[in-house]
């Protein structure tokens, strides 16, 4: 099963994950797929040193940095557990590269009122602006955009095709 | 929908005769049983046979009364003499095949590039004139004439004004075989008919709204990589950005006499209503909450706006005093109403409502407070009034397209207006007054 389906109920693990943030220990009870590639810890220099990857880390498919979709549930904005590695891993790379910035694209599923979806994708695009920035990550360095349903990624009108669509994009 | 099963499927195909221009088409998916018999003549010509006017005015009129779902017209094949003039109107011919009412009229030369139409409408049971205009016009403005007809047709019959000569607006988007979007807003005459692009771009095009005056229309555009709110003159093309704050600019919304716009910006955090004094560009917070507030429409009479909020857990429509406040619930049917328009009179409020899963156009009877879903789609949304309150278009999916419907605000007739090719969404019906056309 793709991790982006896991059920809701683990949405409560990540808020208890998002909240006591600080503390590397929390991270077992999340995403183990993810988790098994980056032993080292979700920094940039970890996937560096555990691997032989000498290019763009954010371009190395062994490293959460690769992912840079994470998915919602319908009208929330709630950073699902399994995506909060991925994420820490983003932030923990603008925090060793300063100059570096991200902009947070928001977006939606096609259901319901056009601008009210602009509103919702901005909400997830503040969602993971506020988890980077509590993960040490400077505002200057984020950016975000709320396309809400106008730009979807898949394009059929069924359950698959929204929970692709509703998504936050790191764009680098 | 209310009673469908006591009302036939009409199924009137008109198919625009047009070049290659990515036309509407409609279609009458449900009609009206009852609607009045009428029958429209074709008007005669009264120039040089081989040089007629460029549309058939008969026709456009009879369209146009058919699209209503209030009358019948009858097949020009199935009547039994084509009179152009009252003398040779003979009323046997038309109780003999069942019509109420007759419309007969000529068109002739009139100057150069210049027609006069003359038109008169009969009761065929009393055999007496209703009424007649001689109306002098042009090729280029020849159907807004027979839209005008129409429209006193309509009104002299029903006693209600008719929305013939109006206009639609609405954004299209069409994929190109490298995957990329190509948005446009445009404009089309209510039958569908004479599409014109006013804005083209890459990037999204959203929440398209006519000012009162029909000569400007405010829309949200993503280029650049940041949503902005514009202002654009639609017979001149001329436009100037309004507001490109950090965050939303959405949801533009006229007031009444056209000198406020009501919008959504996130500026400070998260989304709260706004209005903006065109003239002066002086904003002034509406709405402050953490809540998502946006999707602001004005009453009537200009003095409190209606909006979207999830403030209370899932979206509701609220009222707020224009100079503020705080806002009271209007909404309480369901867990997600949106986007909440008034009807013109103020008697209804259109709105998108979610009802088993399905996301519908449903109206608010803003007296007795009855909730009634008008339209039978999964993914429906964007209602919009017609200027005379009879209609609502919105839009909907067919297949995996999106295409444009129309449904009588008794919920009585349903139409479909669809593309050629790509999507069609964000339908705005024009108001009344427009003096001139574009080109």
């Amino acid at each position: 099963m793709n991790p982006r389906f896991m059920p809701a109920v683990l949405i409560a693990s990540a808020v208890l994950v998002f909240t006591g943030c600080s503390s590397t220990g929390t991270r077992d009870d999340s995403g183990a797929s993810v988790e098994s590639r980056d032993g080292s810890g979700a920094t940039t220099s970890g996937a560096r040193a555990g691997g032989a990857w000498t290019g763009n880390p954010l371009e190395n498919p062994d490293s959460p940095l690769y992912t840079k979709v994470i998915y919602f549930e319908f009208d929330q904005s709630t950073i699902r557990s399994e995506f909060v590695d991925v994420l820490r891993a983003h932030a923990g790379y603008l925090v060793g590269n300063r100059s570096a910035s991200v902009l947070i694209e928001g977006h939606a599923d096609e259901r319901g009122s056009r601008e009210y979806n602009i509103a919702l994708g901005e909400r997830r695009a503040t969602a993971v602006q506020r988890f980077l920035e509590a993960e040490g990550v400077d505002r200057v360095q984020i950016n975000t955009l709320s396309y809400g349903e106008e730009r979807p990624a898949a394009f059929g009108s069924d359950e698959v095709s929204w929970s692709e669509n509703r998504r936050a994009v790191l764009v680098y | 929908m209310i009673a469908m099963n006591h009302f036939v499927t009409l199924l009137l195909l008109l198919v625009l005769a047009l070049p290659a221009k990515a036309n509407l088409t409609i279609e009458i998916t449900q009609g009206l049983e009852g609607a009045l018999p009428i029958a429209v003549v074709p008007f005669a010509w009264r120039g040089a046979a081989g040089q007629p006017p460029p549309h058939a005015v008969g026709e456009i009129i009879a369209a146009d009364l058919g699209r209503s779902g209030r009358f019948k017209p009858l097949p020009v094949d199935e009547m039994l003499a084509r009179p152009s003039r009252g003398d040779d109107v003979d009323f046997r011919d038309w109780r003999a095949v069942n019509v109420d009412n007759l419309v007969i009229g000529e068109i002739s030369p009139n100057g150069p590039g210049g027609y006069l139409v003359k038109f008169f409408l009969y009761d065929v049971f009393r055999g007496e004139q209703l009424t007649g205009y001689s109306m002098p016009t042009t090729a280029r403005d020849l159907r807004a004439t027979a839209h005008h007809i129409a429209d006193i047709v309509y009104e002299t019959l029903t006693g209600q004004p008719g929305a013939f000569a109006t206009r639609i607006a609405y954004v299209t988007s069409v994929r190109d075989a490298s995957g990329t979007d190509r948005v446009e807003l445009r404009i089309a005459d209510a039958d569908g008919y004479d599409p014109q692009t006013i804005v083209s771009s890459e990037e999204p095009i959203m929440s398209p709204a006519w000012a009162p005056d029909g000569r400007r229309l405010a829309y949200v555009s993503f280029e650049n990589a940041q949503p902005s709110i514009w202002i654009q003159e639609v017979f001149t093309g001329q436009r100037e950005k309004l507001t490109s704050f950090k965050g939303i600019n959405g949801a533009p919304a006229w007031s009444p006499d056209g000198r406020f716009l009501a919008l959504t910006l996130s500026k400070d955090g998260n989304p709260d209503i706004f209005i903006m004094d065109i003239a002066r560009r002086s904003l002034r917070a509406v709405t402050r909450h953490w809540a998502i507030d946006t999707e602001p429409a004005w009453s009537p009479d200009g003095k409190s706006l209606v909006f979207t909020s999830d403030r209370g857990g899932s979206p509701q429509i609220y009222e707020v005093p224009v100079s503020g406040g705080e806002p009271t619930r209007l909404t309480f049917e369901g867990d997600y109403n949106a986007r909440a328009s008034y009807a013109p009179d103020g008697s209804l409020m259109a709105m998108v409502t979610r009802v088993d899963g399905q996301f519908r156009i449903a109206t608010l009877d803003t007296g007795s407070g009855e909730f009634r879903v008008m339209s039978t789609g999964r993914l429906d949304e964007s209602p919009s009034f017609a200027p005379n309150g009879s209609m609502l278009i919105y839009a909907t999916q067919v297949g995996s397209r999106g295409v444009l419907a129309a449904v009588s605000t008794d919920g009585r007739v349903e139409q479909r207006l669809r593309l050629q090719t790509g999507d069609v969404r964000e339908p705005v019906w024009s108001p009344y007054h427009q003096q001139e056309r574009s080109r």
